[in-house]
């Protein structure tokens, strides 16, 4: 691990993250280090850590000026905060990285594009924030992505945004109602080799509707999983049994639109899906129990339910194209503590009264 | 969901006046107010779980014993909270059942405490108590197979004088006659005993397994149950016993010989090692034979003691495998070790404590009480039904022989209390020395019923009459007749097209996992099995335990009736082949030779046309 003349490194390989990395890598790198070295399948990729971001910031010295101007601030103030919320991201987006950050960034960019055997490997760019991601914690979303990302200067142009992502209006707000500090925020980026996705979407280790933990529920569709994420198609649904991997049920939609690269200017797009694919089955049957397969043992490795993000890249083939992209815990149900469902006592004797009193109905 | 009324549902014409061949009790009546209501708003399925075929009047015996059977352990000995017994009704040959709910919660409330006393006793001590009814159940069969149906002679025997009997062989026939119907309802007061709380406790742990895991596959539950050793699986192990010492002794040419078992039999005596295998069999006929072809509900359930040329088949399927190389043994191992797996996994994914151990609980009662709700099948509908229906074809060859019946297979059409007014004509006309009135009387009124029974099995049976409830409650209606909501509403739908022949894809039970294709055989009986290739789909009304041997040769199984207990899907789980069950009309609409694809994880049918 390089670093500098510091103990901590400004930038490291997603494999050497662990779960304990993420003071320095944020938690979804250090989950996807985790994921890696239990052996799950993912992009491969590197992290700006929270020191490179900490050198960054200081290089750039403009955090007495982000303090001054969030200190008189007023987050019920839409217009202030936006304006606000601008000004920061501004000056974050035009400081220029140090050349030792620069060079190290860009070296491992390099190396990351070897290792893909591409000429400059295209990438996400994510930021992977310290508080992100822990349960009951969960403010997904509140930080930027930015897909399909090549060459080097590209890499450095989107990691500064994503580290002024920390100060959108609405992080602000956030931190300024959980009277969060600061001075403590911390941000990681990640960088990591986009999946050539030509199926994706996210995958829960239980059901999200009913909480059930014996079934992993998958939905996909065409092209990146941003269309599944943010919910702009019906995608199609699999319930799949977490002992046994057998599908039990299958919901093909109508899809309309899915998200794919435009290969000229290598950005995200919009298309619509061909009406002949449009009521096809995004995913096929093997690929849907070999990830139902991954999700079990990302769940195992962390002990609890898990919301996953994943991609099937169409430029492999079948057996080593599913991706992991991001792995965290799920909280919805998590938090709501499981009451028992029996309640009736524990004997056989009583649960069966209890049952047959209730009438409820098998089906 | 739409099913017709009891009461608008029409004679066939010709067979007016066919309510006299059923008790009164089951009939449809609009002459009593208070009953047409409640005929009217209650539910009635159809039960061909028991009955594929028109009941005949003497059958009736069997239903009358679990109606008073079943009825009096649920609703007057454990008070089973909140239902009382299960109703029944005939319609054109056809038997109806109905649970009885408890409405008044109060009422509710008052049985629990005498339920919880009086099951939880049963509960606490099954093992114990099981060994009693074994005890009980086995005496009883004793003392069938040891009654004797006398025969009435010209002049009774010089020892009636000279120990001074002081009774005569009409009034021991007479005797004889109420003893086996006594011993019969009695074997069928035993058959209960155990059955309710055993499928309680069955039930509630699917039905917590439900809850905690509202996506799990039903099957998933009972294969935690499953590889637990019963004897209805003996009867076929004895095939393959039998199997593998024909081919130790080398006797197996002369066993595969004929299909029939009189040229076997013939062939097995010239051999000097065919007397030691046929020395083998005799030992596992009994009573590992009185299997029924059947269900062992119908007197034409003739078991295997009764035609050696059907264990025979199995002999032979089995032979033939062995040569082959194949493993002719249930999977045993690997069911257990499948069915370990699945449990623990379930068993860590449940979130609290205080669930685990409910669930442990639950599962070791099940576990429990499964060996019986398998195995009083063979002592009841299997051992005591065979040698039953031997016996009463003993009354009819003395009523044949007095001119009463003109077939000893004409008594099925006679109600049993019919049959005692017949006896007792038949010995009051031997002791006075006349001619009795019935042979006039009976074979014209056989004859009718013969064309009656005609009729009911051309008619199409609807799956359910009366007025469907809002939710099906009853457990035993769920699991040992595949009664549901939507298994309702598959099945009326399916009563409603017009032409069946366009019909691709059929629902069920999803009995046991797996997908299979292949083509279909369709066996409406144990006979037409041989008729089975290897690899075939089997679809059936129904399947029993004397169908096993087929088993060995098919890749999938469908059934028309049945829920997720019922034996073919419980030996498909042991053999992990697929099973669809519960499909309401698989037999009618699917013809042999059809291209097939079962999915027994998704208990759906689908149908190449």
């Amino acid at each position: 691990m390089k670093g500098a003349n510091t103990e901590l490194p400004l930038v490291c390989w997603l494999e050497d993250c662990r779960k304990d990395s993420t003071p320095l890598v944020g938690g979804k790198c250090s989950s996807l280090g985790e994921m890696i070295n239990a052996g799950i399948r993912v992009p491969p990729g590197f992290a700006l850590t929270t020191e490179g971001y900490r050198r960054f910031m200081a290089g750039a010295g403009i955090g007495r000026e982000i303090q001054s101007l969030l200190a008189g601030l007023d987050t019920q103030d839409m217009d202030a905060l936006e304006k606000t919320s601008e000004t920061i991201r501004g000056m974050i987006e035009a400081q220029p990285l140090s050349t030792e950050l620069e060079d190290l960034i860009a070296e491992y960019y390099r190396k990351l594009s070897l290792r893909c055997c591409l000429p400059a490997a295209p990438v996400a760019v994510r930021s992977s924030a310290t508080a992100e991601d822990l349960v009951g914690a969960s403010f997904a979303g509140q930080q930027d992505t930015y897909l399909w990302i090549r060459g080097a200067d590209e890499v450095l142009h989107h990691i500064r945004r994503c580290i002024s992502s920390l100060y959108t209006g609405r992080a602000i707000a956030y931190r300024a109602n959980q009277k969060f500090d600061d001075a403590l925020l911390a941000i990681s980026v990640g960088v990591q080799k986009m999946a050539n996705s030509f199926t994706a979407g996210v995958m829960f280790t239980l059901h999200p509707g009913n909480g059930d933990r014996s079934v992993i529920v998958i939905d996909s569709n065409y092209g990146f999983g941003e269309s599944v994420v943010s919910g702009e198609v019906t995608p199609d649904n699999f319930i799949v049994n977490k002992v046994t991997l057998d599908i039990l049920e299958r919901t093909i939609s109508q899809k309309d639109i899915y998200y794919t690269v435009d290969t000229k200017n290598q950005t995200n797009q919009v298309i619509d899906v061909p009406p002949e694919r449009q009521k096809v089955q995004s995913l096929m049957d093997d690929e849907i129990t070999a990830l139902a397969w991954m999700g079990k043992q990302i769940e195992k490795h962390y002990g609890r339910p898990m919301d996953i993000e994943w991609a099937v890249d169409k430029d492999l083939p079948f057996g080593g194209n599913i991706f992991i992209l991001q792995a965290r815990p799920e909280t919805v149900w998590s938090e709501k503590r499981k009451t028992n469902t029996a309640g009736k006592g524990t004997s056989a004797m009583d649960y069966i009264l209890a049952s047959m009193l209730e009438g409820k109905k098998l089906s | 969901m739409k099913f017709p009324n009891p009461h608008d549902v029409k004679d066939i014409p010709g067979t007016e006046g066919w309510e006299r061949m059923y008790p009164y009790q089951y009939q449809f009546t609009t002459d009593d107010p208070e009953r047409k209501e409640y005929e009217e708003k209650t539910f009635w399925f159809y039960d061909g779980l028991h009955y594929p075929e028109p009941i005949y009047p003497f059958d009736t015996i069997w239903d009358e014993a679990w109606y008073l059977a079943l009825s009096q352990y649920n609703n007057r000995i454990f008070q089973v909270p909140p239902v009382r017994g299960v109703d029944h009704r005939i319609i054109n040959g056809h038997v109806y059942i109905s649970p009885v709910p408890v409405e008044d919660p109060e009422e509710i409330g008052r049985r629990v405490p005498n339920f919880t006393e009086r099951a939880g006793y049963y509960y606490q001590n099954w093992d114990e108590l099981e060994a009693k009814w074994k005890v009980k159940i086995e005496a009883t069969i004793k003392e069938l197979e040891e009654l004797q149906i006398p025969g009435l002679p010209e002049l009774e025997d010089i020892s009636v004088v000279t120990d001074a009997v002081g009774e005569s062989k009409g009034f021991h026939l007479i005797k004889a006659y109420d003893d086996l119907i006594n011993l019969g309802i009695k074997c069928w007061q035993y058959h209960f005993e155990f059955l309710n709380l055993g499928y309680a406790a069955y039930v509630f742990f699917l039905d917590f397994m439900q809850k905690q895991f509202p996506s799990i596959p039903l099957q998933r539950v009972t294969q935690m149950i499953s590889g637990i050793d019963v004897i209805m699986f003996r009867s076929d192990d004895e095939l393959k016993k039998l199997a593998k010492k024909a081919i130790d002794l080398g006797v197996e040419q002369a066993i595969t010989c004929s299909q029939e078992w009189a040229p076997v039999e013939a062939a097995l005596n010239k051999l000097p090692k065919g007397q030691e295998w046929l020395a083998a069999l005799e030992e596992a006929r009994y009573p590992w034979f009185y299997i029924s072809s059947g269900t062992g509900w119908s007197h034409n359930d003739c078991c295997w003691n009764d035609d050696l040329s059907i264990p025979l088949m199995g002999i032979t399927t089995y032979i033939k495998k062995i040569k082959e190389g194949a493993d002719i043994e249930r999977p045993l191992t690997k069911v257990r070790a499948e069915r370990d797996r699945i449990t623990e996994e379930y068993r860590a994914l449940i979130e609290s404590e205080e669930d685990r151990k409910t669930f442990d609980e639950l599962l070791g009662t099940a576990k429990t009480v499964f060996p019986y709700v398998e195995n009083h099948l063979f002592y009841v509908e299997h051992w005591f039904h065979s040698v039953f229906w031997g016996k009463i074809r003993e009354v009819a060859a003395i009523m044949k022989e007095h001119g009463l019946i003109k077939e000893i297979d004409d008594i099925w059409l006679l109600r049993r209390d019919e049959i005692k007014q017949g006896l007792w004509d038949v010995v009051t006309a031997w002791a006075t020395g006349v001619k009795p009135r019935g042979g006039a009387v009976w074979p014209p009124e056989i004859e009718w019923r013969k064309g009656v029974m005609e009729k009911f099995r051309a008619w199409d049976a609807p799956a359910a009459i009366g007025t469907a409830p809002e939710v099906i409650q009853e457990p035993f209606t769920i699991v040992l007749w595949g009664v549901t909501n939507s298994s309702l509403a598959d099945w009326s739908e399916v009563q409603n097209i017009d032409d069946p022949d366009s019909i691709t894809e059929l629902k069920g039970f999803a009995g046991s996992p797996g997908i299979v294709e292949g083509r279909a055989r369709v066996c409406h009986s144990a006979k037409e099995i041989r008729e089975l290739q290897e690899g075939e789909i089997l679809v059936s009304p129904t399947t029993s335990p004397s169908w096993a041997p087929a088993f060995a040769k098919i890749n999938a199984c469908v059934t028309d009736v049945g829920g997720i207990m019922s034996h073919a899907a419980i030996v498909c789980r042991e053999y992990g082949m697929p099973a669809v069950v519960g499909t309401g009309h698989a037999t009618k609409i699917i013809k042999t030779g059809m291209l097939l694809r079962i999915d027994g994880t998704t208990g759906i049918v689908s149908i190449e046309r």
